[in-house]
């Protein structure tokens, strides 16, 4: 005769119910505690180099949305392009990275940044100064090794098993 | 007004006034309706903060703590946002009916605690049928209930309600013959001579019956895994829809002091309520209440929910014909074996309860199955 | 076991719509459904309020650019989406993946299993009204592995990870350290979850029986993961039509005998641990140097069709491409997986209670992204 259903489930479920009483929550206290996000977050944004862009227009022919919009304009004495607007309706932007990645001479950079909200949809739509990096637009290391290994490490749900009160 | 024969008659008076107490009857009564309000409503306000912290850290993370230190204001704030609510009555209810539902069945809790010692001879009325008042009075909550669902005009509310009382009412019977198992050690039906006669806690005289009588008044009260009635059951959102503002208040406020409630029977009966060494007695009262409260908030993290006719099997099924052995063998023990010391009943009790459960439960099928459309 | 009501009532059946907002956690699928009391007789789907467009979408992207909108198909799964649409680009192609970018590949895609069983099971365990004790559970543990993906792609949920010809950027040097420690902490785990719920008896109660899909049903619908899993069809893409390099690796099928929720509930909890042993073999057998893949920028692939299978989580999902010589697919058809699960609902849920339609529900797992695409 197998014993079974007698009640020894229930039991073992409320063992392992008061347990967890009795070890941290792993809660972590916004907005007082912040934990770091990934070296490569592709973030709300997108920061653009002035310098490093010559108007190729490869990263709006890669964007799946059609969120960015490039006029450029000749200059015949210097023998390049003149970038005249460029503009990016982080509105509509999915935050694929696909525009990072296409870029050939490294201009484009993904924000990392979380908490760029607006308070009007117009001011979604970003162009030329908007678009530069800094200190309230960092950049992330998505796709760019270098400016990766100089962020901080992202903090780990598997190395911090119990979350303290205060952030050390 | 008509003044009470009690009253008149001095000697019948010590029956519900002890005779040492200033001021006499008046007083009395005035003192501990005071303190029984008040308990009630502070206690809620307790329980609730308990039950929410509690179930959090069980779960992994912290229960509210925004607001105030430790997050000891939230239900103060609870109260406040219930209160501030708008009072809607659907067009097409049944007015009265939908007015005095929340308060029938706030009543009936309130009164349960007439008769819960605090202390040696500190209650409201110390009825020699304690126990039996206890039994009437909560089955009326029960109409308040059922009120609540007629009067809303909404036919999800009336099935609620309807599974509600039909649940309640299978569950008294286990409730009722369990209690019947303590009287007869006990030898009285007062409230305050049972708690007297422990000198051994009934939960380990009669351990088969507080196992049924912790699951019967669960049930009772719906509380989880019982809870089909109450939290978010699936689609029916149960009796209470309709209700908003102050008396959706009362019937929250409903399901926590019954949760007190029974959880201070439970003292009173089975952990022998107000008696322990150091401590004033009480707050040893207030201690076991609240350790049984928590071990109600301990299964109800643990456990889902069972379905109606699963419910309805196990009250017939399972806890009405245990009641009914235990209380048989109960009578058997107390009939022959008078005398003897009661810790052999403690042994004896023990294995015949652990025996019973597990040899019952591989008789006991439940619910119906797959019906055939 | 099936039972015949005599009726004593002469009953009426009535309309009760289960509405695209619910509170079980699927998306917005809508049920009308024909109850007679409690017992479902008839349910009748209606979906469609998730359709975006997605098939017509990618006929205007480009297929690098498509990667980006099969993310959002199984939005739970996204990793197993971006696998499939890769390799069917890779075979309409004939482009070869490298070593290293295969074992990256066979690490995500494990990856996200585990994390989208956590989902199935935690979303089933609420509906059966435990109040979010597993969930919690499940939830935490989930955060680990998705602090991993975090750390390969950038986003948590929109992976966008897979490319075609191997994966968009190598793993971090913190990766395989991190991913071993979550081996050992995730077994653990399995392990005290097993003991927490495995012999519930109210589970067993609500879930062993309900709702059961037969062998024959199930080869008939065409349904496939774990759900065909249970009923007992032992079929595994991973194992029978052998993608990447699984081969390579030693995992078993779990498979059940009876089909019910319990089955699928335990067949799930057994593919988590097989794909722990996975993981850990990928693990230490990931080359050492990396090989770096001539990845094309556009790709141009020749015209002609081509369809491509996995083992995603929730089943089978396949893509099939046509392509007519430009840098834009001419048609991409998905086969979606949850959709062709859902075609065998009606006959699981004749017969039960309204609880166990929500609870049947909730095992199959679907997620409304790939019914409605």
């Amino acid at each position: 005769m197998k014993f079974e259903n007698y009640g020894i489930g229930i039991i073992k479920g409320m063992a392992v119910t008061i347990s967890h009483l009795f070890r941290h929550p792993t809660v972590s206290q916004f907005p007082e505690q912040r934990l770091n996000i990934s070296r490569r977050s592709r973030g709300n944004e997108l920061v653009w180099s002035r310098e490093k862009c010559t108007g190729c227009a490869t990263c709006a022919k890669a964007c799946p949305q059609g969120a960015i919009e490039i006029i450029t304009s000749t200059n015949l004495k210097e023998n390049k392009y003149e970038v005249e607007k460029y503009k990016v309706d982080t509105g509509y932007c999915i935050q694929c990275g696909l525009c990072v990645e296409a870029c050939p001479y490294d201009a484009l950079f993904m924000g990392y940044s979380y908490e760029r909200a607006k308070y009007r949809r117009n001011d979604l739509i970003q162009a030329d100064d908007e678009l530069l990096e800094s200190p309230e637009r960092p950049v992330s290391g998505y796709f760019h090794p270098e400016i990766a290994e100089k962020l901080p490490k992202q903090t780990l749900l598997v190395e911090k098993v119990t979350e303290k009160r205060k952030q050390e | 007004m008509v003044i009470p024969d009690f009253a008149l008659n001095a000697p019948l008076a010590m029956q519900v006034t002890p005779a040492d107490w200033p001021g006499g009857y008046w007083w009395h009564w005035l003192f501990f309706t005071i303190i029984i309000i008040a308990f009630v409503l502070i206690m809620v306000m307790g329980v609730i903060y308990i039950e929410r912290r509690g179930m959090g850290r069980m779960q992994s993370r912290l229960g509210p703590n925004r607001t105030g230190p430790f997050g000891l204001l939230q239900p103060v704030a609870d109260a406040i946002k219930v209160l501030l609510k708008e009072n809607i009555v659907p067009a097409t209810a049944d007015k009265v009916v939908h007015w005095l539902a929340p308060i029938i069945a706030f009543s009936p809790v309130l009164m349960i605690f007439a008769v819960i010692p605090f202390q040696n001879g500190a209650l409201l009325a110390d009825l020699n049928i304690g126990i039996l008042y206890i039994i009437a009075v909560s089955s009326v909550a029960t109409v308040g209930v059922f009120m609540a669902g007629w009067g809303s005009s909404n036919k999800y509310s009336l099935l609620g309600a309807m599974r509600n009382v039909a649940a309640i009412v299978s569950y008294e019977i286990p409730l009722a013959l369990t209690i019947v198992g303590v009287i007869i050690f006990s030898g009285s039906l007062s409230m305050n001579q049972i708690v007297v006669a422990q000198d051994i806690p009934y939960i380990l005289v009669q351990p088969l019956g507080f196992l049924l009588f912790f699951i019967a008044a669960s049930a009772e009260i719906n509380r989880s895994p019982f809870d089909l009635m109450e939290a978010d059951s699936e689609l029916t959102a149960g009796f209470h829809t309709e209700y908003s503002g102050m008396k959706f208040a009362m019937f929250y406020l409903v399901e926590y002091a019954e949760a007190i409630a029974m959880s201070a029977i439970i003292t009173t009966l089975f952990l022998s309520g107000w008696r322990g060494p150091f401590l004033p007695p009480w707050l040893w009262f207030l201690i076991k209440t609240l350790v049984v409260f928590f071990v109600m908030v301990w299964t109800r993290t643990t456990l889902p929910r069972v379905r109606i006719d699963q419910l309805m099997a196990l009250a017939w099924k399972f806890l009405f014909p245990l009641a009914l052995v235990n209380l048989f063998i109960t009578a058997i023990e107390v009939i022959f074996w008078p005398d003897i010391s009661q810790w052999i009943f403690v042994g004896v009790n023990i294995v015949i309860a652990a025996l019973l459960v597990i040899l019952w439960s591989k008789l006991f099928k439940i619910g119906w199955g797959r019906l055939e459309v | 076991m099936t039972t015949t009501r005599e009726l004593v009532l002469n009953t009426e059946p009535f309309l009760l719509n289960i509405g695209p907002v619910h509170p079980s956690t699927h998306g917005v699928y809508r049920m009308r459904a024909t109850l007679d009391g409690e017992v479902v007789i008839d349910i009748e789907p209606v979906f469609g309020y998730l359709h975006r467009g997605i098939e017509k979408l990618m006929e205007e992207r480009s297929y690098t650019g498509c990667i980006p909108l099969t993310d959002r198909l199984d939005y739970v799964s996204s990793m197993t989406n971006n696998l499939g649409y890769c390799m069917a680009v890779e075979k309409l192609a004939g482009i070869k993946v490298p070593e290293h970018a295969e074992y990256i590949r066979v690490i995500a895609a494990e990856l996200q299993r585990i994390a989208n069983h956590c989902l199935a099971i935690g979303a089933m365990l609420n509906d059966a009204g435990a109040l979010g004790t597993p969930f919690f559970y499940l939830w935490r543990e989930r955060e680990k592995i998705y602090d991993l993906l975090e750390m390969l792609c950038g986003q948590r949920l929109m992976h966008n990870y897979m490319r075609i010809g191997g994966v968009s950027q190598d793993m971090p040097e913190e990766f395989l350290p991190a991913l071993k420690k979550l081996i050992i902490q995730w077994q653990r785990f399995i392990e005290e979850f097993d003991f927490f719920l495995k012999q519930n008896e109210i589970l067993i109660a609500r879930a062993k029986g309900v709702g059961v899909l037969s062998r024959e049903l199930a080869i008939n619908c065409g349904i496939s993961g774990p759900v065909a899993r249970a009923s007992g069809i032992k079929r595994d893409l991973r194992k029978d039509d052998s993608y990447l390099i699984y081969d390579r690796f030693k995992f078993d099928i779990p498979t059940g005998e009876n089909g019910d929720c319990y089955d699928r509930y335990r067949v799930r909890i057994e593919e988590m641990r097989q794909s722990l042993r996975i993981l850990e073999q990928a693990r230490k057998q990931v080359p050492e140097v990396p090989a770096k893949a001539e990845l094309p920028h556009l790709v141009h692939p020749p015209a002609g069709e081509a369809y491509a299978h996995i083992e995603a989580p929730k089943g089978e999902l396949g893509f099939y491409i046509v392509s007519d010589d430009s840098i834009a697919p001419y048609r991409c058809h998905v086969r979606p997986t949850s959709l062709i699960n859902l075609t065998a609902l009606r006959e699981m849920v004749r017969g039960w209670k309204v609880a166990d339609l929500i609870i049947i529900f909730g095992s199959i797992d679907i997620t409304m992204g790939e019914v409605d695409r």
